[in-house]
């Protein structure tokens, strides 16, 4: 089987030649149809609107969530800070029980899972559409999203099933039916199953389409255009050959490169600021400017506000659920610290690295403006800012990157691809915890899921960008909806391990060991 | 100074020379030994999904192997040599962790063998033998 794909995987480029551009991007486009008709309804739903407003009711959902747990936790992405970075560094970690997965691997892998396309293309995304100032409500997600990513994860490893032979499995789906069961709550069951649902469809939409949409968008931009099924068909047998054939030197060297490619990309943002050091003031007015005003983009202050935190939410993942997959198979004796641990994710990956992708796409001046009022310019259809060369989404973000240095497009074409890579990886382990939880575990089981997620792959490198985002993100915020409600549901359990463990902290019965 | 003598041990001819040349030593002395086997871990890699989720039970029988495979044998071995011996079983940094083991245990000295030729690797990121002479709290023999 797994000889099969790879071989369709090379024979792709062969097929092409023999049938020429005319009939494969006839393919592209029936598959982008045929998906787009299949998912529209859904999607409109996701986003539709509060009565009379063009405000989507989902994207109040997850902010009010973040606040409210901003709130009844009394700061704790502020007042926990530093204790999370002291838990990381392993000042806290007992060297006895070294070996085990430690606070730092735990959140390395699941930086890797949120860390990516979201940072690069979606943030571009945004400000193409809602102008500068949707990056301060990213920013003002991010932070909130903190307390909504410590909420999950602390229920995640708390709620985990550990098996006799020492693995585990945790999410949502686990606190679902536990805590509620512990609570005495009815429900808990059907939030569950519902939650494995959209887990599912967010690990093929956002988790795998989008990201094979964009990594194919990224090589088309510097090799030159080819049809999308190309680009699934390899990423799909080598997703395939690492996620079912257990190719474990691919993901391993994956998981290597990723954080480089991270650090790397981060080192050029920061040296292209630095060229641009005088423009920074500037542009952190226009953000600011942009937040409130609008400054004439499509949708206005409104436009700008949806688009940051939809945004910042696709990217950190904060009240998805998923990162409470990733985090809880951690080994600690207290819940809680994972909690800690995983508030600094929206942090380092929306309120420093997507604030950093935006202020390049300012800086570099991308976004065309009205020379005469200042204000941003619409492209012919209204629906996003005129850019300079009409880029959006990624290539928007690579353009930007090119115009300081030129060869910075491969840089980022590779960083893209391995991004899309590790998060395929990532959240196929979501989506497969998920369908576990709902068929129960077993290998031909396992083996249909991962089957189903690799022509997912094919699918979304084909379909057009529009589509595909919509149902992403369409996807994700429904897993939203139900972890949340959840939350709600279960958030006493975590103030009081909370309090616990704070008064503990102060007593010194929790202590150093370094 | 104590007659306790922590010997690093994983298995290897050199660890053996090592193993050896710290039972004379003791046995002259009237001291003991300290077997201690560490497993190279840093907690800062890197690791897939799927590689967290069985980093316990992994674990688990690395210990396992480690005991029944590197340490027990030479356990018993050395049961009738006269010498008192116990072990040490840990995770780290190697050369970091002979050093908290002879601190632990209170040990006068630290004997571990040479691995032979100079690699690329060690001279890039330093050796055990290199390190332990840096960092040892107590005197460090090396085996050749």
């Amino acid at each position: 089987m797994r000889k099969t794909v790879t071989a369709a995987a090379l024979a792709a480029p062969a097929l092409l030649a023999l049938s020429g551009p005319a009939l494969a991007q006839s393919l592209d486009q029936r598959i982008n149809d045929t998906f787009a008709n299949a998912t529209g309804w859904f999607v409109s739903f996701i986003f539709s609107p509060f009565p009379g407003t063009s405000f989507p009711w989902i994207v109040a959902w997850l902010v009010v969530a973040a606040t409210v747990f901003t709130v009844y936790f009394g700061l704790v992405q502020f007042r926990a800070f530093r204790h999370s970075i002291s838990l990381v560094k392993g000042d806290y970690s007992d060297p006895d029980d070294a070996g085990e997965v430690s606070h730092f691997q735990a959140l390395a892998t699941a930086l890797s899972g949120t860390i990516g396309l979201g940072n690069i293309a979606g943030v571009a995304v945004a400000v193409g559409i809602g102008g500068p100032g949707a990056t301060f409500w990213m920013i003002l997600a991010g932070l909130l999203g903190m307390a909504s990513k410590f909420t999950e994860c602390t229920l995640g490893v708390k709620y985990r099933n550990e098996y006799p032979d020492g693995t585990v499995s945790g999410g949502p789906m686990y606190y679902m039916t536990k805590g509620f069961a512990e609570r005495g709550l009815p429900m808990g069951r059907v939030l569950a199953v519902l939650f494995s649902v959209f887990c599912i469809l967010g690990a093929l939409g956002g988790g795998n389409m989008f990201q094979a949409n964009q990594a194919h968008a990224q090589i088309s931009n510097v090799v030159g255009d080819y049809p999308g099924w190309i680009t699934g068909l390899v990423f799909a047998g080598i997703v395939f050959a690492v996620i079912v054939g257990g190719l474990k030197s691919i993901a391993s060297v994956t998981e290597k490169v990723v954080p480089f490619m991270g650090l790397l990309y981060v080192l050029a943002v920061l040296v292209i600021l630095g060229m641009n050091a005088d423009k920074i003031g500037w542009a952190f007015g226009q953000i600011f400017a942009g937040a409130f005003t609008g400054l004439g983009v499509a949708g206005g202050m409104v436009g700008a506000l949806i688009q940051g935190f939809r945004r910042a939410a696709f990217s950190n993942e904060a009240g998805v659920g998923s990162a409470a997959i990733a985090h809880s198979a951690v080994r600690t004796k207290e819940p809680i610290t994972e909690g800690f641990v995983s508030l600094l994710e929206p942090f380092i990956d929306t309120v420093v690295i997507c604030t950093m992708t935006a202020l390049v796409i300012i800086i570099t001046g991308q976004l065309v403006t009205d020379p005469e009022t200042g204000l941003y310019l619409l492209n012919e259809a209204g629906t996003a800012i005129q850019t300079v060369d009409g880029n959006s989404g990624v290539a928007l973000t690579s353009a930007a990157f090119s115009s300081a240095f030129g060869w910075f497009s491969y840089v980022l074409a590779l960083a893209v691809v391995l991004f899309a890579f590790s998060t395929m990886i990532s959240w196929s382990y979501y989506g497969l915890k998920a369908w576990t939880y709902l068929f129960g575990e077993g290998r031909t089981k396992e083996l249909v899921f991962k089957v189903i997620f690799c022509i997912f792959v094919v699918i979304g490198a084909s379909a057009s960008l529009g589509p595909v985002i919509d149902f992403s993100d369409a996807a994700i915020f429904a897993m939203a909806v139900v972890n949340i409600v959840a939350l709600y549901f279960l958030m006493p359990i975590v103030k009081r391990e909370l309090d616990s463990y704070m008064s503990r902290l102060k007593s010194g019965e929790i202590r150093k060991f370094k | 100074m104590t007659h306790k003598i922590v010997v690093g041990f994983d298995g290897s001819a050199s660890g053996r020379a090592a193993l050896d040349f710290a039972v004379r030593v003791a046995r002259a002395q009237g001291g003991s030994i300290v077997i201690a086997h560490v497993l190279e871990w840093s907690p800062y890699s890197f690791l897939t999904p799927n590689e967290i989720e069985e980093r316990h039970k992994r674990r688990k029988e690395e210990l396992a192997r480690a005991r029944t495979a590197v340490l027990d044998p030479v356990v018993a071995e050395l049961a009738e040599s006269g010498v008192e011996t116990s072990t040490a079983l840990k995770y780290g940094h190697i050369a970091e962790t002979l050093c908290k083991i002879a601190s632990d245990e209170g040990a006068g000295q630290i004997v571990i063998g040479r691995t032979g030729h100079s690699t690329l690797s060690a001279r890039l990121f330093g050796s055990v033998a290199g390190s332990l002479a840096q960092a040892a709290p107590v005197p460090v023999t090396i085996v050749p």
